[in-house]
């Protein structure tokens, strides 16, 4: 199992030293220079070559890349052209937002995924089967940024159950510990502060989450149609095993491996993909801190940023493999 | 009379093995209802897009600010937007946009994916290494945002939006072709040509190639689908196509600030980028089911 995994994160560091090359170079072939940008139009010539040399602009390329490529190693990502900052600072509380609003939206998906694809299996070709089912395809074809604005005008605007946008009440801002902000209202006792923000994840998390759970409802049903045809299902529905007994207790076990993978290959999407659901609902994530930089041609925060989604997309795909183990014993790995 | 019938019933087994697995996966794909209603909804947007500029109502600008945000109604079925223009016309007009995007940026990461894909898995070693790493690595970024990266290089535009997903698509198709010629590379037939002296491009692209078709078929469709929703997510994020074009995501993100007063703005664009999508997912799982029982789900 050790082995395994340090085989798995050897042949990791290619693929991570290939993706610093290719984000290093994609970065700086968009046109505009940062220098200017920061500086305005308006500046002159001797202004953005003197910051430009300042911010090491003007050196080599490969220069720039092995400095990069050094610092990287030894924890630095860099500091934000934009704002002074240290990104490997600055981008923790962006990264905490995305990751509290992509866990909540995988937990929504899990359990309503899930438990539709059990009752669609168990009751196939049912009335619940078909319309579940009919769900998840529209569920897997619905623009993400088309429900969350669907959501604000009906739930917000019309209903006004949910507020339309935000993170936080910016009357009653939350003193950030961890950053997630659920946690840290809980640590502080401020019940009120978190339904409010609980209040404020539900919408963008339903948009965030109904693409997964689409997914994760047909693998589940397809999973566990499979196992329910097995000897020892039948033999527990036999003895007249509880449906629950049978599901939960046999059934599911054997059929959560391809929705584990699924779980875990679409939670690190999730990261990624939340840049639209962001937008729309001005949640101050990792996919618009990105995004901005990028209008603002902040080299340091764009190649960090997109570095560090996807080195946790590869440790949650990991984390996922090494999982079966847990749950299959059969699997083992060497 | 008797060698007739003779004849006759020789025939019918004859006839029976003629009907080869493109017309058996017909017959399967038939046979799903729901698979009809995917290929009935993508035939449906697809004569949209061609025959569209002809029946829309109105043209893709043609502004009437006196008739600004007015509600669906028998003038204007879906309203009109912030430009007093109908909204029903610049959906209809859409589509060939959507369709035009979806489709060609397939058929470019499938030609790319295809070429990669074959080289690698029919030369192997250092050829598979190097290709397999590249694909290792597009897939390792969050789809989007190096759609957008690529973007921001090249500027944005449709086109641009459209080579954008065709980047991010290659990876998926390059893997899929490699893991199949992996498997046709050892057939007879294969290693057959190899011993009569069969030059490698020959090989490839007149045996492996056709023999690997069903899978980039299924794959293709489905991601169509996808192809569509990221076309309508750069165009909604401002890197796709640009005012005045009646873009679904673009007229999607002009219509956020009138989601109080003019909901039905963002309401048909959106329904038309699902009914498409939906349309496509549903023709690519049938043919999935239909062509290539193995890769059901």
């Amino acid at each position: 199992m050790l082995h395994y995994m340090g085989r798995r994160l050897f042949q990791l560091i290619p693929v991570l030293l290939g993706m610093t090359f290719i984000v290093f170079m994609l970065i700086r072939s968009i046109p505009g220079n940062p220098a200017q940008v920061i500086l305005g139009q308006q500046a002159t010539k001797e202004a953005v070559e003197a910051l430009n040399a300042s911010l090491g602009l003007n050196k080599p390329w490969y220069t720039q890349y092995f400095g990069y490529l050094g610092g990287i190693f030894q924890g630095d990502l860099g500091v934000s052209l934009r704002t002074k900052l240290p990104v490997s600072e600055e981008i923790f509380p962006y990264l905490a937002a995305t990751a509290e609003l992509a866990l909540f939206a995988m937990i929504i998906a899990v359990i309503i995924g899930v438990n539709a694809g059990i009752i669609s299996a168990w009751f196939q070709n049912s009335w619940f089967d078909y319309v579940a089912m009919v769900v998840a395809l529209i569920g897997v074809s619905v623009p993400v940024f088309w429900l969350g604005l669907m959501e604000q005008w009906a739930f917000s605007n019309q209903l006004g159950w949910f507020p339309t946008s935000g993170r936080e009440d910016v009357r009653d801002p939350i003193t950030a510990i961890t950053h997630f902000y659920l946690l840290d209202t809980l640590i502080q006792g401020r019940f009120d502060q978190f339904s409010e923000v609980f209040k404020r994840l539900v919408l963008p998390g339903m948009a965030l989450a109904t693409i997964p759970m689409a997914i994760i409802a047909r693998m589940t049903r397809s999973s566990m149609l499979e196992v329910m045809r097995s000897d020892y299902v039948r033999t527990a529905r036999a003895k007249g095993q509880k449906m629950f007994i049978v599901v939960y207790k046999h059934a599911l076990k054997n059929a959560v491996i391809p929705v584990l993978t699924v779980i875990g290959l679409q939670t690190g999407l999730l990261l990624g993909g939340a840049i639209l659901t962001e937008t729309i609902f001005s949640w101050p994530g990792i996919g618009r801190y990105i995004y901005d930089a990028i209008g603002f041609r902040d080299y340091p925060v764009i190649q960090s940023g997109i570095l560090v989604i996807a080195f946790i997309f590869i440790m949650i795909n990991l984390i996922v493999d090494l999982l079966y183990t847990v749950i299959d014993p059969r699997i083992k790995y060497k | 009379m008797t060698g007739a019938i003779n004849i006759k019933t020789e025939a019918a087994p004859g006839r029976e093995r003629a009907a080869g697995p493109w017309r058996e996966g017909w017959r399967s794909f038939k046979k799903s209802k729901i698979s009809l209603v995917g290929a009935g909804i993508v035939l449906f947007f697809i004569i949209l897009a061609i025959v569209g500029p002809m029946i829309a109502p109105e043209g893709i600008n043609e502004q009437n600010l006196s008739q600004r945000l007015l509600a669906p109604s028998s003038e204007h079925w879906f309203g009109t937007d912030d430009f007093g223009r109908d909204i029903f016309s610049r959906v209809i007009h859409g589509a060939s946009i959507s369709l035009k995007v979806g489709i060609f940026s397939v058929i470019l990461s499938v030609i790319v994916g295809s070429f990669l894909g074959i080289i690698a898995g029919y030369y192997g070693r250092w050829v598979d290494t190097i290709i397999s790493r590249i694909f290792d690595i597009l897939l390792a970024f969050p789809s989007i945002l190096l759609a957008i990266a690529v973007v921001a290089v090249l500027g944005p535009s449709l086109q641009n939006a459209l080579i954008a997903i065709a980047i991010i698509n290659v990876p998926n198709f390059g893997r899929l072709i490699r893991s199949k010629v992996l498997s046709v590379k050892e057939e007879e037939y294969i290693v057959a040509a190899k011993a009569i002296g069969m030059r490698d491009s020959r090989i490839l692209f007149s045996h492996i190639l056709p023999n690997s078709m069903t899978p980039i078929i299924v794959q293709g469709t489905l991601a169509i689908a996808t192809a569509i929703i990221e076309a309508a997510a750069l165009g909604f994020l401002g890197l796709g196509a640009q005012a005045p074009a009646p873009e679904w995501g673009k007229m999607l993100a002009d219509s956020r600030i009138y989601l109080l007063k003019a909901p039905w703005t963002m309401i048909f664009p959106g329904l038309a980028i699902m009914l498409t999508v939906l349309g496509f997912n549903l023709m690519g799982d049938g043919l999935r089911d239909a062509l290539d029982p193995k890769m059901k789900s």
